[in-house]
């Protein structure tokens, strides 16, 4: 087993630009469920409406990269207010389940084998990113960063993605100081309380909703944009329970807590996955082949839920008084 | 120097110049076999090209992905299969022009192509629909009954599903998303004791039921019997269970492997009218509503069945008219895992088992759920027939991919209307 390859590896999976994309969902649902209380179960349905938006603005409409991503903001915003309207005022199981289906609902439209044209279906879409990677400002070589070394793309996928991290969260420190953030964490605690002192209870949430949506889009946009493709099987729901596992980990009403929590939380999947694969490799786990560490991987993500919630819910960073889950 | 060389030792170098050669041919090849031997490439993707039931040999099908490509032809008894270097999404095309004499695609157009899923699995099946499309000539009261009665036939073993969803969420007040795995694992262990151990089938359907209900036993004594010790909150104990689903679904796979199961071969054909059945679905539709019945009466009149009722109500009122509320939680987790274990073997007896069975369906058990109104049995089996009716009949109009969101989309809409569901009380909504 060469150690030295998988501590690179690791290292490498806390700049990944897949790190960042997970971030940027987990600081969109750091909003509705750390901010604002809301159980939203369908956050990979905005970030696929992100990646989804730009690659068809870009493939079918032929629109630049600052317009697909206008575009791709555009529709997640819309199926905020579309998700928001019936289901806010529901009670927060209900929500779960509303928006966990929608989510699912939305994304097997995006796979229907009828609407390939512009879908792609099942295939997806994939080279989309020309635009984008045409402003890319760095040498075009491969580039050492300490032992790994990454094609200039590569590199610039990863400025952009940790650039869009480092405002998201610089935003999100701004919205929940302020008054308006109050309000949002007032409804998270006695939402009645709040309604009684004037406030619309609705279009704080369905405000929350929208801006957390907006970060998920980002994060499905730079998502696939690391590949230049786009798959419906990637926004299934264990999308969003990565997520949920990220923001948990970290500390759900916190700024800082997603972003730690998703470098952490991918670093220790690299990390276990080789350890794994080695130890596979070596012999010393009969039981397993190699495809079956794979499918571990997924089985730590449910695990780690589980025994955080169980047994750390404020995470890494959060305080527990602040973590009460309303149930 | 060759001028001295003679007889053997000319005889010797030619040997050694052949051997070398040989020895280049041997060290060529396998370099060159290093990018292409299909043996040692460890997932397969396969299928079966059958006209109805004829088999199809000498079709020519290219699995692709990225750079990579392989191709292989069907045998004489249609079958193919690939084997593929690593995990991914492989696009799995038929040439059309190697389709023999007398046999054609039922969709002509798109029907050449099929994605084999292997993004988490080692094994893929594709299938390749041949032959006339008979829905074409059928008309379209006949197919409107047809899906009717499939969409009865879902929507009972969606109640005799949901009713577990429902009366756990009634008496403890949790949503619980591993329900899904209990669905998958009656299958599952239906195809090891009724297949793999070619038992009767009535031991076999009984000892799946008893191991989904001890299942569901161990599920409330380890895990959530301990978290209400706690107090822990509702919507806490919602994530824990999504993560336990998560677990629980990832171990089935690595027990059971990635493959889809059939366990009951589809069964004898009966023809009533326009609808095609068989008598294994016929069966299994009567056990349901013998079951449902039975929950309704078990409900109604037993002392256990009120006092369920009871604490599903109010739970501390329960408590103080001395009702004890732990035993009926845990009389209620058996319940329950023993009906969601009837339906994960009648299911896999109609459908197919595998990993994801109960996790395909578990959305929309629980939009049966709500739509019925959370927490109310008889609510359930009408919201689960309602939503087992909309899945089948939608298929009449939008694509077959769409009939679970046609499910979802008619959830959302009934909450827009009722928020309490379809027979839920008022008090239940926020």
């Amino acid at each position: 087993m060469d150690f030295l390859n998988i501590l690179n590896l690791t290292g490498g999976e806390l700049i990944g630009a897949y790190t960042a994309a997970y971030v940027l969902c987990a600081l969109g649902l750091a909003m509705h469920f750390g901010f604002t209380g809301l159980l939203n179960f369908g956050q990979a349905a905005f970030a696929a409406l992100g990646a989804y938006g730009y690659a068809i603005a870009t493939l079918t409409f032929g629109w630049p990269w600052y317009s697909a991503t206008l575009f791709g903001l555009v529709c997640s915003a819309l199926f905020a207010v579309a998700l928001g309207i019936p289901t806010l005022r529901l009670r927060a199981d209900y929500l779960a389940i509303v928006t966990i289906a929608s989510s699912q609902a939305l994304v097997s439209v995006f796979g229907v084998g009828q609407y390939r044209d512009v879908t792609g279906g099942s295939n997806g879409l994939s080279q989309f990113g020309e635009s984008f990677y045409a402003l890319n400002f760095l040498p075009d070589q491969r580039i050492e960063l300490g032992v790994l070394t990454y094609s200039s793309n590569e590199v610039f996928i990863r400025i952009v993605a940790w650039s869009l991290v480092i405002l998201g969260a610089l935003l999100l420190l701004i919205l929940t100081r302020s008054p308006w953030g109050r309000v949002l964490k007032g409804i998270r605690e006695d939402e009645d309380a709040i309604r009684s002192l004037g406030k619309n209870v609705f279009v704080y949430k369905l405000q929350s909703l929208i801006i957390g949506g907006t970060f998920a889009s980002l994060g499905g946009m730079v998502f696939v944009m690391t590949s230049q493709t786009n798959q419906p099987v990637t926004w299934g729901t264990d999308f969003t329970f990565m997520t949920w596992t990220i923001l948990l980990l970290g500390g759900a009403a916190t700024i800082l807590g997603p972003i730690v929590g998703g470098m952490v939380f991918f670093a220790l999947l690299m990390f276990l996955q080789n350890i794994l694969e080695g130890l596979v490799n070596l012999g010393l786990l009969p039981f397993l082949d190699i495809a079956q560490v794979g499918q571990i991987r997924y089985l730590l993500v449910g695990l780690v839920l589980m025994l955080l919630v169980i047994f750390r819910p404020q995470g890494i960073f959060g305080n527990k008084k602040e973590m009460q889950f309303n149930g | 120097m060759n001028r001295l060389l003679k007889g053997p030792a000319r005889a010797l170098r030619v040997l050694i110049a052949g051997f070398l050669i040989f020895a280049g041919l041997l060290s060529a090849s396998p370099a060159h076999a290093e990018e292409a031997d299909p043996s040692t490439y460890a997932y397969t993707i396969a299928g079966t090209m059958l006209q109805e039931e004829t088999p199809i040999p000498g079709i020519k099908v290219t699995a692709t992905l990225g750079d990579f490509s392989a191709s292989t032809t069907s045998n004489e008894w249609g079958e193919w299969s690939i084997m593929v270097p690593e995990l991914g999404q492989y696009q799995v095309e038929i040439d059309k022009s190697t389709i023999p004499e007398g046999f054609a695609l039922t969709d002509a157009e798109n029907g050449a192509l099929g994605i084999a899923d292997l993004s988490e699995t080692d094994f893929a099946a594709v299938l390749f629909s041949f032959g006339a499309d008979t829905s074409v000539d059928t008309s379209f009261s006949d197919l409107l009954i047809a899906r009717i009665f499939a969409g009865l036939n879902f929507g009972l073993l969606l109640a005799i599903a949901s009713i577990g969803i429902s009366l756990i969420y009634g008496t403890t007040g949790l949503n619980n998303f591993a329900h899904g795995e209990m669905v998958s694992l009656g299958a599952l262990i239906m195809w090891i004791t009724y297949i793999v151990l070619d038992q009767n089938i009535l031991l076999a359907a009984l000892l799946s039921i008893a191991a989904v209900t001890a299942f569901g036993w161990a599920q409330d004594a380890g895990i959530w019997k301990p978290l209400r010790k706690r107090r822990m909150g509702l919507n806490q104990m919602m994530i824990v269970s999504i993560g336990f689903s998560i677990v629980a679904r990832y171990l089935l796979l690595l027990f059971f492997g990635g493959d889809t199961k059939d366990i009951g071969g589809g069964g004898n054909i009966i023809e009533l009218g326009p609808i095609f059945t068989s008598d294994i679905t016929l069966i299994g539709m009567a056990i349901n509503v013998i079951a449902l019945a039975g929950v309704a009466l078990f409900l109604t009149r037993t002392r256990v069945g009120k006092a369920t009722r009871a604490v599903s109500d109010n739970a501390s009122l329960a408590a103080s008219t001395g009702i004890d509320v732990e035993r009926i939680i845990r009389i209620v987790w058996l319940f329950a895992a023993a009906l969601t274990g009837l339906a994960g073997v009648l299911y896999g007896l109609q459908f197919q088992a595998s990993w994801l069975t109960g996790f395909d369906i578990l959305l929309l058990l629980f939009a049966a759920v709500t739509l019925g109104g959370l927490g109310t049995a008889l609510g359930a089996t009408v919201g689960a027939l309602i939503i087992g009716m909309v899945v089948e009949v939608s298929t009449l109009f939008i694509p077959n991919e769409l009939k679970y969101a046609a499910a979802l989309v008619i959830l959302v809409i009934i909450l827009i209307v009722r928020p309490q569901g379809v027979l839920g009380k008022k008090q239940r909504i926020g």
